[in-house]
Formats: structure tokens, C-alpha cells, sequence
């Protein structure tokens, strides 16, 4: 039985790393901006089952809302609005030196980390249970009692954070006011084709204007009888 | 799983991360690779809380799914601003505070 858990959450680790790592790549590698994207949702619905296989239901459930369900569609929307999806992969570098450095600085994180979680010891210092001990059976609960005790001015201010990040994102993608928009580029407005148009509609040239009086005289007509 | 094999998993899409952020020119981009970091010290934090038992890691990483939750939503506020001035823009382009 035990050995059959360890095998299931081995497999489970092994799959769900597997996409981590590959969806990761995909971020990285593909050259069209909505790949990149749905690249990144399949890192995060592994990232999402890692929290599970952790018993970390809640945050597994806000990882798929949150980050799957609202980020990776706020970020597609503006791929889709700015119409950026042409293919800029991996293309020329204009500084000749960042991809080594780069190389080296991955290379160098993932080594630093290697060696520290191999080699040191297997055990993890540090007080256990010190803010209160994980219960996975009522998990919001646990969280929220933390989030509303200990946390609690971290939470006023996340408050604070997010309203600014609204008023933020709302000043920025107004319209600038005044002379910060350069008249000569815009391009000419289409109001008079407008105006024209609705001369035409008041002037009664159009087709439908008898038949929406011969439907009105019937409407009048139905009212007077049911009267 | 022991603990090492999640840390090993983090440090793996952190440096993915990481090293996408230096080498590709897409704002849009580079902020994806902003957010495999931040979740990469997701799975970092809720393996600790396992091994720890203790709850306050799992309620760090939901401030941090907060904090990367304005920031994608500024952050993209501004790439629409800077896009909708040059089209196109990579970040080499945005040399604009250059004294």
C-alpha cells in the first residue's frame, strides 16, 4: 500500500514536472505570442497539480481561477488587441554578449540550487507549525484564520495595492488629454459620411420607412379593435 | 516526493524563467517569463510549508498571486500605451528615459 502511494505520487510529480518544465519552454522557445501564452496556461495547470499533490487544495483552485482563468486571458486579449501575433522568435540579438550571459546566469542559478538541495543536508531548519499547522481537510479555513490574525495588515494593504492597480491600468489606457497626441498623425474622421447618411434617413429615401408606417397603421389598427 | 525534488523543479522553471526573460525582445513575452519565475517560488514556498507544517507559506504564496495580479494588470496597461504610439515595439526600442 505504501509503496503504491509513493509510486502514484512519483508518477504524478514526474507528469506534472514534465509539463512544468515543458510548457516553460515553450514560454521561452515559440515565436508566436499566442503560443507563448497557452504555453504558459500548461505550466500553470502543472504548477497547479504540484500544489495539489502538496495538499494544497486552495491555492491549487486559485492557481487554475486566477492565473489559468483571468491572467493568461488578460494577456491574450492583448495579444489580440494589439494584434501583435506576427512571429518575433529568437531572432537577432543586437548586443552579441546577452546570450551567453544568459546561458551563464541560468546555468548558474540552476547549479547554485542543484548543489544546495543535493548536497547539503536532507533536513529542513527552521520552527515548525510556528503560525499554525496545515490541515489539508479545511484548508480556507486554516489560511484565512492566518490571512485575518497575523496577516492581517499585509491584507489591508494588498487592498490598497489592488485599488491602485485599477486606478493605475485605467489612467493608462485612457486616451492622453490635450496636446500630448499629435493631431497630424490621426487619421481623418469619418464624420461627415455620417452626416450624409443620416440626411438621407430623416429625408425618408430609404425603402423601409413605408413599411414601418404600414406596420405602424396595423399595430393602430389591432388597439382600436381590442378596444 | 521529497522535498528535493520540488526545490529541483522550481530551480528548473526559475532559471527557464529567467533566462527567457534576458534573451527574448517582446514586452508580452518577457512578462510571461516575469510570471513562470513568480510561480516557480510558488512551488518553492508551498514545499516548505509541507515540510515545515506550516500554513504561513501557503499564505505567502497568495499574496504573491496577488501582487503578480496587479502587476500583469499595470504592466499591460503600459504595453498597450507604448504599443498604441509605435507599433510593433520591441524592448530594445524603449529608450526613451536615455538621458
Amino acid at each position: 500500500m505504501l509503496l503504491a502511494t509513493t509510486l502514484v505520487e512519483r508518477g504524478v510529480f514526474i507528469i506534472a514536472g514534465a509539463i512544468c518544465v515543458l510548457g516553460a519552454l515553450g514560454v521561452v522557445v515559440l515565436s508566436n505570442p499566442v503560443h507563448n501564452a497557452l504555453s504558459l496556461v500548461a505550466t500553470l495547470f502543472g504548477v497547479a497539480v504540484i500544489f495539489v499533490s502538496q495538499q494544497a487544495y486552495f491555492l491549487a483552485v486559485i492557481q487554475v481561477i486566477v492565473y489559468a482563468g483571468a491572467i493568461v486571458v488578460l494577456f491574450l486579449f492583448v495579444i489580440m488587441l494589439l494584434g501583435v501575433d506576427k512571429s518575433e522568435g529568437l531572432g537577432r540579438e543586437r548586443r552579441i554578449w546577452v546570450r551567453p550571459a544568459a546561458g551563464v546566469i541560468g546555468a548558474g542559478i540552476t547549479v547554485l540550487v542543484l548543489v544546495g538541495a543535493l548536497v547539503g543536508t536532507s533536513e529542513v531548519t527552521g520552527t515548525h507549525s510556528s503560525l499554525g499547522k496545515l490541515d489539508p481537510n479545511h484548508d480556507i479555513s486554516t489560511i484565512g484564520k492566518a490571512l485575518f490574525t497575523r496577516y492581517v495588515y499585509a491584507f489591508e494593504i494588498t487592498s490598497v495595492l489592488l485599488t491602485i492597480a485599477v486606478i493605475g491600468a485605467v489612467m493608462l489606457s485612457r486616451k492622453p488629454i490635450g496636446g500630448a497626441i499629435d493631431l497630424e498623425e490621426l487619421p481623418p474622421a469619418p464624420a461627415d459620411e455620417w452626416d450624409d447618411d443620416f440626411d438621407e434617413f430623416e429625408d425618408g429615401e430609404f425603402d423601409d420607412s413605408g413599411r414601418d408606417d404600414s406596420n405602424r397603421d396595423t399595430d393602430d389598427a389591432t388597439e382600436v379593435a381590442g378596444a | 516526493m521529497s522535498q528535493t525534488a520540488y526545490l529541483v523543479l522550481g530551480a528548473v522553471i526559475f532559471s527557464i524563467g529567467a533566462v527567457g526573460l534576458l534573451i527574448r525582445r517582446n514586452p508580452l513575452v518577457m512578462f510571461m517569463c516575469v510570471e513562470l519565475m513568480l510561480n516557480a517560488v510558488n512551488i518553492t514556498f508551498v514545499s516548505f510549508s509541507k515540510s515545515l507544517n506550516d500554513v504561513g507559506g501557503q499564505v505567502v504564496v497568495f499574496f504573491v498571486m496577488v501582487v503578480a495580479a496587479a502587476e500583469v494588470v499595470v504592466g499591460l496597461a503600459i504595453i498597450m500605451a507604448i504599443m498604441r504610439r509605435r507599433q510593433g515595439a520591441s524592448a530594445d526600442d524603449l529608450t526613451m528615459l536615455r538621458g
